[in-house]
């Protein structure tokens, strides 16, 4: 091994072959099943459950876990499948802290909820190790379905309608299905090629047809009239796939990059010890796409690794369990800085800041900057939706959507990132997706 | 550290634990660990006639009931009484007593129904100096069906002769160990009074099966494909003992015949427990069996610290405290008037109680919107199910004074009046 944590610049193999194993290894690792009944047994059966209302797809939480504790992990993982198809991948990425579990009465009384999430992992890659799907289609409709996007949103949608009788094709411009869960949740998330092996199995239920490297509004693939000249109805679930830019001086400078850019790159790497990575990182945003770019660049071998947020730590999108998450894996958190230019001789070298405060018209930057030593500047500072079609409503720079998932345009709905409405998360994809699959469903049988 | 010092019909111990009849006792091996351990007393495990022992299947003998986290609630066995030679056994017994002398030693017998054979191991069991006998007329499976064991304990008359042979062929203290699988307990201890008996023990095992193979379609344990009821213990089992108990107690026919309290004894509050309801002491099987015998540790320390709390000199001054407040359902207060209160500071808002209450009782908990859960005191009959079924025990009762209107009945709670002059009751309206 030539390079170290120390070695100068960006370069790849700053760790031994084992740390990044060790690393980038399943970093909640599943219940064995002695485990997932004692932690089952912890769930009290609550009445009206508080963490079944604050998960976004409503999965019937105590009965699942009822279901585990009696010994029937299978019957628990199609409760849960049956509301939330990416429920194994969503036990995986959740926010659970913010979610079921901190909806857990157990927090009142002990500040230790039931492991709702790993348990849900239990019953979940108990099914999926069969290898069979729970879940059978009604009798063919004779109608069919455009979904555009691969993602939570697209995958949710086209398997209810599927299981519906509806005749699905998915078209997705990666050349992988899976949207953020292929090119964006961390790895150590959901390791093991496992969004993969969840749309493999997800695509059991038949009727799915999936078209790679094809983009809407891209010429020589197709538009959005041509869709709804060949399809009964057309759902959009493409994500955001723009990045915002920092607006700063020098922003173009080289290794100045989005952060999931990075993280893309990262999940598609062969082989980690070839990802060339800085000596000093500078990560600027607040929310999951920083935490998770910061920590994976920690974890490559990056000496240091700052994240800088414009307001307060109380303020960040990244939930509290997220932020101690990185400072677990030492990655500094400065807040109240906001990137004014960036500083360097052809490529980045340093980035400067100003200091802000909040003033009578929001947050102001103030006078006193400092700069931070920088071999790669990730920005991190939001998404945006990437070209939509033109006939399509926005609001707030998101496609405008009725409580069913319908867009301004007949027979077009839309749902998870893409959409207004809910956090920008897996599981509110799921159910965007599934939602607006099953108001398609009323339209195209009462139609 | 509060004076344990146990004499229970005249034989001594350091502490009222004893080890039951039963494996923990069952070879000398055992029982000088468990001394070690600290164990007042043991019952040696059930010896037989002389001759060929008894054999054991030689499949799993015991069935279990977990609960959490395999937490061992009740155990179900098909072992027979000792399978090793008489003669070893005695050795062993005389050998231990020998190095033991401030412990007690109770040799459990069980042998056939006839004077003679009796006659014949008493004699070889005073040899051993042991302090005392206990009759297994417990056992429920396997000795029972060749007219041993509860086959003798469901007969009272049998009890009684049986005991009285013992008692004049024999000098030694005499048990009398009961079995459970009968209607009225009361009977069989009865019968070992008359007979002559020094204390009864109790309760054996209870008749059961624990669970079935539904892959193969047979009770477990199970030996090559058939089980067979076994006799249950343990944890489970402690509030048929309690009850039983109870009720040779407080019978007037029974009265002060001493009590070994048996049955589900894990910690120093089951035994404080057993005594305060008229056992002199207890014996131990399932948890030793469980956890080894240093569980016994913790059942000194724990009763020592009670005992001081409570002022009490001996073991004396705990045993039978609680008997005379143990009646009959009809002499209860009809006017103790409760009702149940949540404490909103505590509740969780896991909504158990509600669903309970809800679904099952008597509708008196409303939900608000914000899952603020209150009882209606003009539905709640003080069932006490709430209680029960509330996972962090934030609810309680409250006492409604004499005077106070009970919201629910609108009526003002009177003084002490129990069902016997109640107007509802038809023999009172007989007697009018
Ligand atoms: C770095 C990062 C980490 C995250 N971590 C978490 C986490 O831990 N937990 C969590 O709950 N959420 C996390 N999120 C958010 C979560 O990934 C998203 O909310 C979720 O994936 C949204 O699903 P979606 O289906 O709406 O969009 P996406 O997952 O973005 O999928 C959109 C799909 O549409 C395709 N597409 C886009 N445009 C077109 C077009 N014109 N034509 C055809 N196809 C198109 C894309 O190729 C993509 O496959 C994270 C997000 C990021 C960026
Ligand atoms: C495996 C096993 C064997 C037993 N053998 C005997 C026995 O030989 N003689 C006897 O009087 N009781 C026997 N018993 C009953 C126990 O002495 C005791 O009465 C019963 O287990 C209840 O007490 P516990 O709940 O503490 O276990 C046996 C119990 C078990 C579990
Ligand atoms: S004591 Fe019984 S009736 Fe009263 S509130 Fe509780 S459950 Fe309902």
């Amino acid at each position: 091994m030539t390079n170290s944590q120390l070695t100068p610049g960006i370069v790849p193999g700053r760790l031994s072959s084992e740390s990044y194993c060790e690393n980038f290894a399943d970093h909640a690792p599943p219940l064995d099943a002695q485990e997932a009944r004692i932690a089952a047994d912890r769930c009290f059966f609550c009445h009206d459950a508080p963490c079944t209302e604050a998960c976004p797809t409503e999965i019937d939480i105590p009965l699942f876990i009822r279901q585990i504790s009696t010994g029937t992990p299978e019957a628990a993982a199609k409760t849960i499948l049956s509301r939330n198809i990416l429920g194994g991948m969503c036990a995986r990425v959740c926010p659970t802290e913010t979610l079921c579990e901190g909806a857990c009465v157990r927090m009142e009384s002990e500040g230790n909820p039931v492991q709702i999430g790993a348990l849900q992992r239990f019953a979940t890659d108990t099914l999926m190790a069969r290898q069979s799907h729970p879940f059978t289609r009604a009798a063919q409709t004779g109608k069919s379905v455009a979904v555009v996007g691969a993602g939570p949103a697209g995958l949710a949608c086209a398997h209810r309608l599927a299981m519906k009788g509806h005749t699905v094709t998915i078209y997705d411009a990666h050349a992988k299905p899976g949207g953020l869960n292929e090119y964006g949740i961390a790895s150590y998330k959901a390791p093991g090629n496992f969004a993969q092996a969840e749309v493999g199995w997800l695509m059991q239920i038949g009727g799915i047809t999936l078209v790679e490297n094809w983009m809407l509004g891209r010429e020589g693939d197709g538009d959005l009239e041509g869709l709804l000249g060949e399809y009964d109805a057309v759902f959009l679930g493409m994500g955001l796939s723009g990045v915002n830019a920092l607006r700063i001086e020098g922003e173009a400078r080289d290794n100045v990059t989005p952060a999931t850019e990075f993280i893309a790159e990262l999940r598609q790497a062969s082989d980690l010890a070839t990802l060339p990575i800085g000596r000093d990182v500078v990560v600027i945003g607040g929310g999951m796409t920083a935490v998770d770019a910061a920590v994976q660049s920690k974890l490559l071998g990056a000496e240091n690794v700052t994240i800088v947020y414009r307001r307060s730590r109380a303020e960040m999108p990244a939930s509290d369990h997220e932020q101690h998450h990185a400072l677990d894996a030492g990655v500094r958190i400065i807040e109240h800085a906001a990137p004014v230019a960036v500083h360097g001789n052809g490529a980045v070298r340093e980035v400067e800041f100003a200091y802000t405060k909040n003033g009578p018209d929001g947050l102001e930057k103030m006078e006193e900057t400092f700069r931070l030593k920088a071999d790669q500047c990730f920005k991190a500072i939001g998404q945006s939706l990437g070209a939509t079609p033109e006939a399509i409503k926005l609001a707030g720079g998101k496609i405008a959507v009725d409580g069913a998932g319908r867009t301004s345009v007949s027979r077009v709905w839309a749902g998870g990132d893409c959409a207004v409405g809910g956090e920008d998360l897996t599981v509110t994809a799921v159910a965007e997706g599934r939602d607006a699959a099953e108001d398609i469903h009323l339209f195209l049988m009462g139609a | 550290m509060a004076d344990l010092r146990s004499e229970f019909i005249g034989i001594k111990s350091p502490n009222p634990f004893w080890l039951a009849s039963a494996p923990p006792t069952d070879k000398e091996y055992n029982v000088r660990r468990a001394f070690e351990a600290g164990w007042g007393g043991v019952v040696w495990k059930t010896l037989g006639s002389e001759g060929p022992p008894v054999v054991n299947v030689n499949g799993p003998r015991y069935g279990v009931i977990h609960g959490a986290d395999r937490r061992v609630l009740g155990i179900n066995n098909i072992e027979l009484i000792t399978d090793r030679p008489l003669e070893i056994n005695l050795q062993e017994i005389k050998s231990v007593k020998r190095d033991y002398p401030d412990r007690a030693l109770i040799v459990s017998l069980m042998v056939p129904c006839d004077e003679d054979s009796w006659k014949a191991i008493l004699a070889r069991v005073e040899e051993t100096e042991a302090d005392g006998v206990e009759l297994n007329f417990g056992c429920p499976h396997g000795m029972a069906e060749r007219g041993m064991g509860s086959a003798v304990g469901q007969v009272p008359e049998y009890i009684e002769m049986v005991t009285r042979w013992v008692k004049q062929h024999s000098r030694m203290p005499c048990i009398v160990k009961l079995t459970p699988n009968i209607t009225d307990i009361r009977k069989p201890a009865e019968a070992a009074k008359r007979g002559g008996a020094d204390a009864v023990s109790l309760i054996n095992t209870i008749n059961s099966i624990t669970s079935v193979d539904l892959d193969d379609f047979a009770p477990e344990p199970t030996i090559d494909g058939k089980g067979t009821h076994g006799g249950y213990c343990g944890p489970a089992v402690k509030p048929i003992a309690l009850n039983m108990v109870a009720e040779i107690a407080r019978s007037s026919e029974t009265a002060g015949l001493p009590i070994s309290g048996i049955g589900g004894v894990t910690t120093w509050r089951d035994a404080a427990e057993f005594m305060a309801l008229g056992a002199g002491n207890v014996q131990v099987c399932t948890a030793a069996m469980t956890y080894g015998f240093k569980v016994v540790q913790e059942m000194i320390s724990g009763l020592s610290d009670y005992m001081d709390r409570k002022g009490f000199a001996s073991t004396a001054d705990l045993v039978g405290r609680a008997v005379p407040n143990v009646t009959d359902w009809q002499y209860l207060n009809l006017n103790y008037v409760t009702k149940a209160v949540i404490d909103q500071d505590d509740c969780i808002k896991c909504g158990r109680c509600y669903a309970a209450c809800e679904d099952t009782s008597h509708q008196a908990i409303a939900m608000s919107e914000d899952r603020t859960f209150t009882v209606k005191d003009e539905e709640c009959v003080a069932c006490n199910l709430c209680i029960d079924v509330c996972p962090v025990d934030c609810i309680s009762m409250r006492e409604l004074a004499q005077g106070e209107t009970d919201p629910r009945t609108g009526r003002k709670v009177g003084p002490y009046a129990n069902w016997t002059t109640h107007p509802n009751n038809p023999s009172v309206q007989a007697a009018e």
